[in-house]
């Protein structure tokens, strides 16, 4: 990357937009589109590391697409991405993700200690044996969603809300610094939500990074330190306390936000 | 089960067995992707592969014939690739237009070439010659350890025994890579798994599959053997390794009884000829699926109500 | 060249013009049954129904030799192919609804059975002694030699029948393929619409077996649709333009077939339609690949240059490589990054269009905004000119854009 340096050099800029290094996840000028419609259209993010972030907007906003160009699973149009200041390809081992429950074949034949022990491919590769270590890993990390009795179990078997558990299990067991979610209180019970969200701030307070595209905003100041507000272009980044607004989500949401929400809203976030 | 068991039955029922192992095998990963219906894709460009093999070195030796089929097949690949891609295509559409197409053009070819007085035998390549694959220098079991009777075993019998042996070899050490990208596409590309290259390697091996086992069971039967071992197979277990397991059971259960009920079935009815084995082994292959979409122990599809 | 002017003109024989009528027809039947199966994403299923049929074939074959028939009456082979594609056809329906296999598996488990039981009949009826002259290879690869007068017969009137049986249901089809959720919200009866369907996809499938042959009728069901779609995205419009598309493909094939002895109907036909779907993936105007992949490029300029422009704006370097060479070529920076004069200009009429935004996102907190702000869509396709007016007298004194 010369070109960036010398540009940088020359006009003398070196802050701004440039790439925070301590950053688990920052976006530069991030495009996506499917056919000739943006579905993010050159969004710059910065999300902070130690903390838990949620990603949020409307529906079609491009928020799970935020989450996917992020980890290099669909193209992007252009823009960068850096995770903890390193190309994506160099940080992989420090990424844990947990995609959408509905995206899988749940009916797949295997076992939920199965699914968790795919977490730790990048260290067992073709051959690594699966050693007691590595199982009595994979069996800590469901002790900790509460699914350690479940670990023998066809996962067809499983509730939405324990098909969720598995799944961030299995990016425990990644043993990652950034844990990346897609939607995961998306159809779970109470109680799963309840396990989840402990979990996450267990996460957190060991200096993990959480990011999670996030659909309820009446949880948003519960849960999250850090929101980024997206609809299709990026509409506010921040603290909870100082962007998580009501004005800033009229921005973010338009018409799609009925004026009752947002008067609740108001009364919970104050 | 004497001298005339090894010399006319032996080779066969292991070329069937082989043939049958080498297709379930990629098969069970085929069907969990919901895409069964490449190795019927592939399957049907063989004729125009080995057709076009004939035009153009003159010879209907084995290898040319094996060559072209591989190249065809990896034609239409990447035909249905494209066109899914660029066309925005369903892929079953996709395979559609390219199967017949190519399917289309191998037999245009082939009744123009008709005339040139050599005769290329649409019929075997479509339903094989199971039975023709014979051991006549066997003298009896002793053969088995006897160099001059082993050299003159039908070449079909070593090829296929390599690519069984190759396919068993690559679908254990890719075994995690496989199971993995087939169950969560996204999570797998997300740990830096290159998915699509494990996809195209599994169609590559399912064609290696296809044609291998086309001149001995034919190309429309070898669909059977990719998917019905496995289906049946995903009827009785919910273990992803027990799943291939079975499919390895049945495909070899369908080739043995195949083979031995298209030989011996009619002379046990009264009758003097006996039936086409590739036929048989697929209607036998078709049988234990029907046997298990009634009665497997895992036939239903979990988490959704039956009927449903 | 004569002979094929001679077919084409329907002058070369009673015979020959019956057969090129038959294959019209049916070329057209088989398009729009087909792209009803495209457009339910089931193109596949018609490839079980064809194979499915060669078992009936030879149970037929072998009934009207036990009651003392020679075996060879079309209609009869016919019939008894419909009945085992029909019995397919429920047996794909039965397994992918009744266990955990999937659609595909189960199309692919019919039809190699199918295909593999009859030939096994097959094996059998070549040890018969009228076997051996039944003609039923024809079955697998279509009619080579020249028909009989009563083939091209049936193949004429069944594939006028076809026809006239989609017009009658060309409103439900219309109406189920577009949408079968509205469809049944509507009071339409989906699933006889389907099975109304499939029985067509059946006909034209045994009408087309003698013509075509039980591989390559699926060409005729799948090819002609998927060439409609790449000219229209409307529903009645790929129904019938697949038919014309498969009309034309059917007629012109059986005429060349006619003028020369090497040319097999099945295949010609195929072929050819197989041919105008190259030329649409490639040249189609809109969904082509050419017209696709100009557009994609034309898309990733022009949101690279907007990028870039947004990052004049906010002083900010421009890392993108791509689009640092774009903004040069059109001598919006010089080669150094800095900014020129005309690119200062542009940037400026951005800065002012985001600026509008803002102010435009604060007034109209409404649906008529909902998925327009996306950086691309110039401010005028959304808005009034007064409206604009009005947003810029809003404006406060220049401010920075940005977070």
């Amino acid at each position: 990357m010369p070109e960036v340096l010398t540009l940088a050099a020359r006009d003398g800029q070196a802050t701004g937009p440039e790439a925070d290094p301590s950053s688990p996840l920052a976006l530069r000028g991030l495009t996506v589109s499917y056919g000739e419609k943006p579905a993010l259209f050159s969004v710059d993010a910065t999300f902070p590391a130690g903390a838990m972030s949620a990603i949020i907007g409307p529906n079609g906003a491009g928020k799970s697409t935020l989450l996917k160009a992020s980890l290099g699973l669909i193209p992007r149009v252009s823009g960068q991405v850096t995770v903890f200041g390193q190309p994506l390809a160099a940080a992989r081992d420090r990424i844990a993700y947990v995609p959408q429950r509905a995206s899988v074949d749940w009916d797949f034949p295997t076992t939920v200690i199965d699914v968790v022990l795919m977490g730790r491919y990048r260290k067992l590769g073709l051959f690594g044996r699966v050693s007691r270590a590595e199982r009595a890993l994979a069996t800590e990390a469901l002790a900790r969603v509460g699914m350690d009795a479940f670990a023998g179990r066809q996962i067809g078997q499983l509730s939405g809300g324990q098909q969720q558990r598995v799944f961030l299990a299995r990016a425990l067991a990644q043993e990652a610094d950034l844990y990346l979610l897609d939607e995961p209180f998306a159809g779970v019970d109470a109680a799963t939500e309840r396990a989840i969200i402990d979990l996450l701030k267990e996460l957190k307070a060991q200096g993990k990074s959480v990011i999670a595209v996030h659909h309820d905003l009446s949880t948003v100041t519960a849960y999250f330190d850090h929101v980024f507000l997206v609809n299709v272009r990026a509409m506010a980044e921040g603290p909870v306390d100082t962007t998580f607004t009501p004005s800033a989500l009229a921005e973010t949401y338009g018409g799609r936000l009925a004026a009752t929400q947002l008067a609740d809203l108001a009364l919970t976030v104050g | 089960m004497g001298v005339e068991f090894v010399q006319f039955s032996l080779t066969p029922i292991l070329i069937g067995v082989l043939a049958a192992v080498a297709c379930a095998l990629p098969g069970n990963f085929l069907i969990l992707r919901r895409q069964a219906l490449i190795g019927d894709a592939i399957s049907h460009v063989v004729l125009p592969g080995i057709v076009v093999a004939f035009l153009i070195t003159g010879t209907v030796a084995a290898i040319p014939m094996l060559l072209g089929a591989g190249a065809a097949a990896l034609v239409a690949v990447v035909l249905i690739e494209a066109i899914r891609r660029l066309g925005g295509i369903e892929p079953g559409a996709a395979m559609g237009v390219v199967f017949t197409a190519l399917f289309a053009g191998g037999v245009l070819l082939l009744e123009q070439s008709d005339t040139s007085g050599v005769h290329l035998d649409v019929e075997h390549a479509l339903m094989g010659n199971l039975e023709t694959l014979i051991w006549l220098r066997a003298e009896g079991w002793s053969s088995l350890i006897d160099p001059v009777a082993l050299a003159g075993l039908p070449p079909e019998l070593p090829r296929m025994g390599f690519v069984a042996g190759s396919i068993a070899v690559l679908t254990w050490v890719f075994w995690r890579p496989l199971k993995l990208s087939t169950f969560d596409e996204g999570f797998a590309q997300a740990i830096g798994l290159p998915v699509s290259a494990i996809g195209l390697g599994l169609v590559v091996t399912a064609a290696v599959a296809a044609v291998a086992a086309f001149d001995a069971v034919g190309s429309i039967i070898v669909i059977a053997m990719f998917i019905c071992p496995p289906a049946a197979a995903r009827l009785m277990t919910d273990s992803l390794s027990a799943q291939v397991w079975w499919s390895v059971f049945f495909a070899i259960l369908s080739a043995i009884a195949g083979y031995v009920l298209a030989g011996y079935g009619p002379i046990w009815l009264g009758f003097s000829n006996s039936v086409s084995a590739a036929g048989m082994i697929a209607t036998i292959s078709g049988a234990i699926l029907g046997l298990a979409c009634l009665f497997g122990p895992r036939r239903a599809r979990v988490g959704v109500s039956a009927g449903a | 060249m004569e002979a094929f002017l001679d077919a084409l003109t329907l002058q070369a024989g009673y015979n020959a013009a019956l057969v090129a009528i038959g294959a019209a027809l049916l070329g057209f039947a088989a398009g729009t049954a087909g792209s009803f199966l495209f457009l339910r994403k089931r193109a596949l299923v018609s490839d079980a129904v064809a194979h499915a049929t060669l078992p009936g074939v030879g149970i037929a074959f072998l009934i009207m030799v036990a009651l003392g028939g020679e075996g060879r009456s079309l209609i009869g082979l016919l019939l008894g192919s419909a009945l085992s594609a029909w019995i397919g056809l429920l047996l794909v329906e039965w397994i992918a609804h009744r266990t955990r296999l999937a659609e595909d598996a189960a199309i692919g488990a019919v039809l190699s059975v199918f295909f593999g039981f009859g030939v096994v009949l097959l094996t059998v009826i070549q040890t018969l002694d009228r076997g051996r002259q039944a003609g039923l290879e024809d079955f697998l690869l279509g009619s080579t030699a020249g028909m009989l007068l009563q083939d091209a017969q049936i193949i004429a009137i069944g594939g006028a029948l076809v026809v006239a049986a989609i017009w009658v249901l060309r409103r439900p089809m219309t109406l189920v393929s577009f949408d079968a959720g509205y469809a049944a919200a509507m009071g339409v009866d989906t699933r006889r619409v389907d099975l109304a369907m499939m029985g067509l996809v059946m006909a034209v499938t045994v009408i087309g077996l003698k013509l075509v042959g039980l591989i390559l009728i699926v060409a005729l069901l799948i090819i002609p649709a998927v060439t409609a779609r790449f000219w229209t995205n409307r529903v009645e419009r790929v129904l019938w333009a697949a038919g014309a598309i498969g009309g034309v493909s059917g007629y012109v094939g059986a005429a060349l077939s006619a003028s020369a002895p090497d040319l097999p109907t099945g295949p010609i036909i195929v072929l050819i339609a197989a041919a105008l779907f190259a030329l649409s993936l490639l040249l189609a105007p809109a969904r082509g690949v050419l017209a696709a992949s100009l557009a994609h490029r034309r898309f990733q300029r022009r949101v690279h240059r907007r990028q870039g422009l947004l990052a004049l704006v906010r002083g900010e370097p421009i890392h993108d490589p791509l689009t640092l060479r774009i903004l040069r070529a059109e001598g919006l920076i010089r080669a150094d990054g800095v900014a020129t004069d005309k690119g200062r200009a542009h940037a400026a009429k951005i800065a002012r269009d985001e600026r509008r935004w803002d102010i435009a996102r604060r007034v109209h907190q409404d649906t008529s905004l909902t998925g327009r702000y996306d950086g691309l869509t110039p401010i005028e396709d959304v808005f009034t000119a007064d409206q604009i007016a009005d947003f810029d007298a809003r404006l406060g004194p220049p401010q920075p854009v940005g977070f």
